[in-house]
């Protein structure tokens, strides 16, 4: 799977993506997670108050990012792991590779992680001669399937039961023919034979981190499978690989956030596993790895830190704002191009990789503001979006009939009684035009909107025309 | 919440600029029943609350539009839009886009803090309980996504609605989900708006309604022409219309009836 | 200049400060050292019984199993059955932990065996350290006691849970690991397991078992042990 972002393509990405139907019925089962992440919020009363706690926990920190991530090297040091610091993909890439080639690493197991997919860190991999195995059940099909994951939570949710009975006989070469693979529940026998194997020749073990906590030391990983644990506990060396804003000051302050990451995500109360580690095994333990390695990424967080995009540093990855999005559920993950899809890829991918190459995420929206209502952290996505949209028209990235149109119609919009007198004349011309049908089946300038809508015609003279004479009287 | 309101609150229509260009009938139904509950209502000379430059990303034009819509309207009590979507640009944007001006902000977040959505500004502050209309017809309503998140315009007009002679109100499964309209998106990203509005006539059409209300032009003008466009004979209306009981215009999109000779 | 120079220096220049300043250290430094808690549902609140109710209930919501026992010494019996209920063979792998090596195990025919699994082991049995009535988590610590592989690699685990460990909330487990192993210290490893393994990703089927174990039975032992160390 490659960084390549085709994010510069989105509206052939669109058009694919609309156009595929299998796509389109496997995108159904996105829209499960809305009733079930209804279900738990309404269980929980508190889950409001926790959300404006998880907020000021996260702001605080990033005010204070500096000297939390110093507190945090500091304690990892004091347990026996290594810290390195990577400014950006390139840097982190090598770090991990130079680590995996001076242990002579053969096989890497990886528990999930978005921050690995941002990195390109299989592919490079693999370049290496180092074997890169997906563990997490989603990944590892996609792994299989040469794909990029079109979900944060759920990479495979684009992937049918059948698809996957495909990719399983083509990739595991003992598979015999005559194994039924018909059930669900068989798919997962066979991966669960397989991934096990795996887990235990794995000479490393790859993990993100769904938080650094400053007050231990520690990294934690949430996962429904376990998958991650067994990443990180049956090697000999854990590497960690997460970006700078993962920080939070202490276990309590982690719990607050952790009441809210499950419940947004899937609707489940608690993963089923929030693993903390810390450094590599203590003298006397039986099992765990020798070496604990934390690779630190910057990676154009900084660059948001202080600016106007400085909210988006909170999004703790649940993926509830995808869930939500009415875009994302007709076009499903892949079509947004990069490996953060949704409302939350939309704001962070120009952040991340450029607003040339990106900008088109934050315009393809409707500002419907159901992301924000249902982010966790309370981050105010559409108005990111917006400004992004502000960003591109400094910068006049817009196409010029776009700004022409903009300019004229601004032009109008300023002058009130210009206004008036422009669009009336217009409007009962529009309305005479199309009298008969009341309706058109074309406008000019509207393709966009009357390929598959009609537009309805206007009444005639516009309301302050008819008002104006109704009353006779300017106000 | 508002405190009680004057008796006789002066009202400065904010009429839209899409009731205003494509459907005034839906300006004059707004009159009436803010007439009805006993406001005095002005419409000063106006255009757009400025979204369309706002969403493209033009601050600055937004900006001198905001400045002139905020100095055509003082002097009123209240600034009543027959728009959930005009509405939230006025209460809740105007006062953000001038945060870096303490003094046009604290202007703006006064006249913000006076701009209502039509219905909820009918429940929530004067207390109309009910309106004295009649419309027989099977209807189905749809949230506009700035009236419901932005200004919590929900169970006001189905308060409202259910208190019109005749109607049947049945409920719109994902009625909170948005139409697809999104402003100039529908134009820019047409197959993709199409696609979401798609699904939403689909959900009208399995209500079994013959009637579509709701309270933004913009989600009606979009939902009404795919309608038409999929050849399925729902009429749809704003809220306001069947309130008022003014429902003698053509739905939208519907020619007049030829008369008779 | 290091990428870890560089880094900080770009974190200081977007918040606007050097990094020397008193007050932002001694923020810091306080919230560290205090740790304060946040809210805290009701949920999981409550006395003893109630928690205890809670943490059941919340379990079995999330697919564990859960027995109670009066006593630690009714615990290998209650494990035996759990085990033929399920037709699985009478192996048990554990650690040395001193609650489990005080049980009565002579008294079923269970064949024990102690030490990390090597992926080889249907059943594990472990001690958890704590359990936390809000989720019906167990919490486990790293160790010879409880060696982590426990947990993971065989089919069916099974976690002996003292009554008297049974914390309302996340935020007292976090308060016992300070107490024990004092501010900022713990194991390599604390597992705070919810239920059985499980994944969703085959066309959004709910099936348990993913790579971790397919069961998850908890044995809460009422009789009361003290502290934990």
């Amino acid at each position: 799977m490659s960084v390549h972002p085709t994010t510069s393509r989105f509206k052939d990405n669109v058009h694919e993506a609309l156009s595929d139907q299998r796509l389109q019925g496997a995108l159904t089962f996105a829209r499960n997670f809305i009733g079930r992440r209804a279900a738990a919020v309404e269980r929980l009363p508190e889950f409001d108050a926790l959300r404006d706690s998880a907020r000021a926990i996260k702001d605080h920190t990033l005010a204070h990012l500096d000297l939390y991530l110093e507190a945090y090297e500091k304690k990892v040091l004091s347990l026996g792991g290594h810290v390195h610091w990577a400014r950006d993909a390139a840097e982190a890439r090598k770090i991990v590779i130079d680590l995996c080639k001076a242990k002579g690493a053969k096989a890497v197991t990886k528990g999930k992680s978005m921050i690995s997919e941002e990195i390109g860190l299989n592919d490079a991999l693999e370049a290496e001669g180092i074997e890169a195995i997906e563990t997490d059940l989603g990944e590892y099909i996609i792994q299989l399937r040469g794909e990029a994951p079109s979900h944060i939570i759920a990479p495979a949710i684009h992937v049918t039961a059948r698809d996957i009975e495909q990719e399983f006989r083509k990739a595991h070469k003992d598979l015999p023919a005559s194994r039924d693979l018909s059930e669900p529940e068989q798919l997962l026998g066979e991966a669960r034979k397989i991934l096990r194997d795996k887990f235990l020749s794995a000479d490393i073990g790859v993990t993100g981190a769904n938080f650094l906590v400053a007050e231990t030391g520690a990294s934690i990983v949430v996962t429904n499978e376990g998958n991650a644990d067994l990443t990180q506990i049956l090697p000999n060396v854990h590497i960690v690989v997460a970006s700078v804003e993962k920080i939070v000051p202490t276990l309590n302050d982690a719990a607050q956030i952790l009441r809210v990451l499950a419940r947004s995500a899937t609707g489940q109360d608690m993963s089923v596993y929030t693993t903390l580690s810390a450094g590599p095994k203590r003298p006397g333990d039986p099992d765990g790895p020798e070496e604990y390695h934390v690779v630190i990424l910057d990676n154009g967080r900084s660059a948001m830190l202080g600016g106007e995009f400085e909210d988006m540093l909170r999004c703790i990855r649940c993926g509830a704002c995808m869930n939500h999005c009415p875009v994302y559920h007709a076009i499903g993950g892949h079509a947004y191009g990069w490996v953060y899809p949704g409302p939350m890829g939309a704001v962070l991918t120009p952040s991340l990789i450029g607003v040339k190459e990106g900008g088109a995420l934050p315009n393809a929206s409707t500002f419907c503001g159901r992301c924000e209502a249902v982010c966790p952290m309370r981050i105010p996505l559409p108005n990111m979006m917006r400004h992004w949209r502000e960003r591109e028209f400094e910068r006049h990235l817009p196409p010029a009939r776009q700004r022409f149109a903009l300019a004229l119609w601004a032009f109008f919009a300023k002058r009130p009684t210009l206004y008036r007198l422009a669009t009336s004349p217009a409007m009962r011309a529009l309305h005479f035009a199309g009298r008969s049908r009341g309706r058109f089946a074309w406008l000019p300038f509207a393709g966009g909107w009357t390929n598959a809508r009609d537009f309805a015609a206007p009444q005639g003279a516009t309301f302050q025309s008819r008002w104006r004479a109704k009353s006779g009287a300017v106000q | 919440m508002s405190e009680t309101p004057k008796p006789s609150p002066r009202v400065g229509l904010f009429v839209t600029c899409l009731v205003d260009l494509m459907r005034p009938s839906v300006g004059f139904a707004a009159v009436k029943l803010l007439e009805d509950a006993g406001c005095r209502v002005a419409v000063p000379s106006q255009t757009c609350c400025g979204q369309p430059a706002y969403n493209m990303g033009d601050r600055a034009t937004t900006k001198e539009i905001a400045r002139g819509v905020i100095k055509a309207f003082e002097g009123f009590d209240y600034v009543v839009a027959p728009s959930g979507s005009c509405g939230g640009m006025l209460a809740k944007h105007y006062p953000d886009l001038f945060a870096d001006e303490p003094e046009m902000a604290a202007r703006a977040q006064e006249f913000g803090d006076k701009c209502r959505e039509l219905v909820s500004f009918l429940v929530d502050d004067l207390g109309v309980k009910a309106v004295k209309a009649r419309c027989p017809a099977k209807a189905t309503y749809h949230d506009s996504c700035s009236g419901l998140r932005e200004l919590g315009v929900r169970d006001q007009p189905r308060r409202l609605l259910s208190t019109v002679e005749g109607i049947e109100l049945t409920p719109l499964e994902g009625s909170d989900v948005c139409c697809g309209f999104g402003g100039t998106f529908a134009v820019k990203y047409g197959e993709l708006s199409d696609a979401i509005v798609k699904e939403k006539t689909r959900a009208v059409a399995a209500t079994g309604a013959d009637l579509l209300l709701a309270g933004d032009l913009g989600c009606l003008l979009n939902m009404a022409g795919k309608l038409q466009r999929e050849g399925r004979p729902i009429k749809a209306r704003h809220v306001a219309e069947v309130l008022a009981g003014m429902t003698d215009e053509p739905a939208i999109g519907e020619p007049a009836l030829k008369a008779k000779a | 200049m290091s990428s870890r120079e560089a880094i900080f220096a770009s974190i200081r220049r977007a918040l606007h400060v050097a990094g020397g300043e008193a007050p932002r250290r001694e923020i810091v430094a306080e919230r560290l050292a205090a740790a304060p808690v946040g809210v805290i549902p009701a949920r999981g609140q409550g006395d003893a019984e109630a928690r205890l109710k809670t943490f059941a209930a919340e379990a079995d919501r999330a697919q564990a199993s859960v027995a109670t026992v009066a006593e630690a010494a009714d615990v290998p019996k209650e494990i035996a059955r759990f085990l033929r209920e399920h037709n699985l063979p009478a192996h048990l792998r554990m650690g040395d932990d001193p609650l489990l090596a005080a049980m009565p195990w002579s008294a079923t025919a269970l064949e024990i065996a102690h030490g990390p699994s090597d992926g080889h082991d249907l059943n594990a049995v472990t001690a958890a350290f704590a359990g936390i009535a809000e989720t019906g988590t167990v919490a486990l610590l790293s160790g010879p006691d409880n060696p982590t592989t426990l947990n993971f690699l065989p089919d069916n685990a099974i976690v002996v849970l003292p009554a008297d460990r049974v914390e309302g909330a996340i935020e007292g487990v976090f308060k016992r690991l300070r107490e024990t192993f004092g501010p900022g210290g713990g194991p390599r490893t604390v597992n705070l397991v919810t239920g059985p393994s499980r994944s969703a990703d085959i066309e959004q089927t709910l099936l348990l078992g993913a790579h971790g174990p397919r069961r998850l039975h908890i044995v809460i032992v009422k009789e009361s042990f003290g502290s934990t160390h």
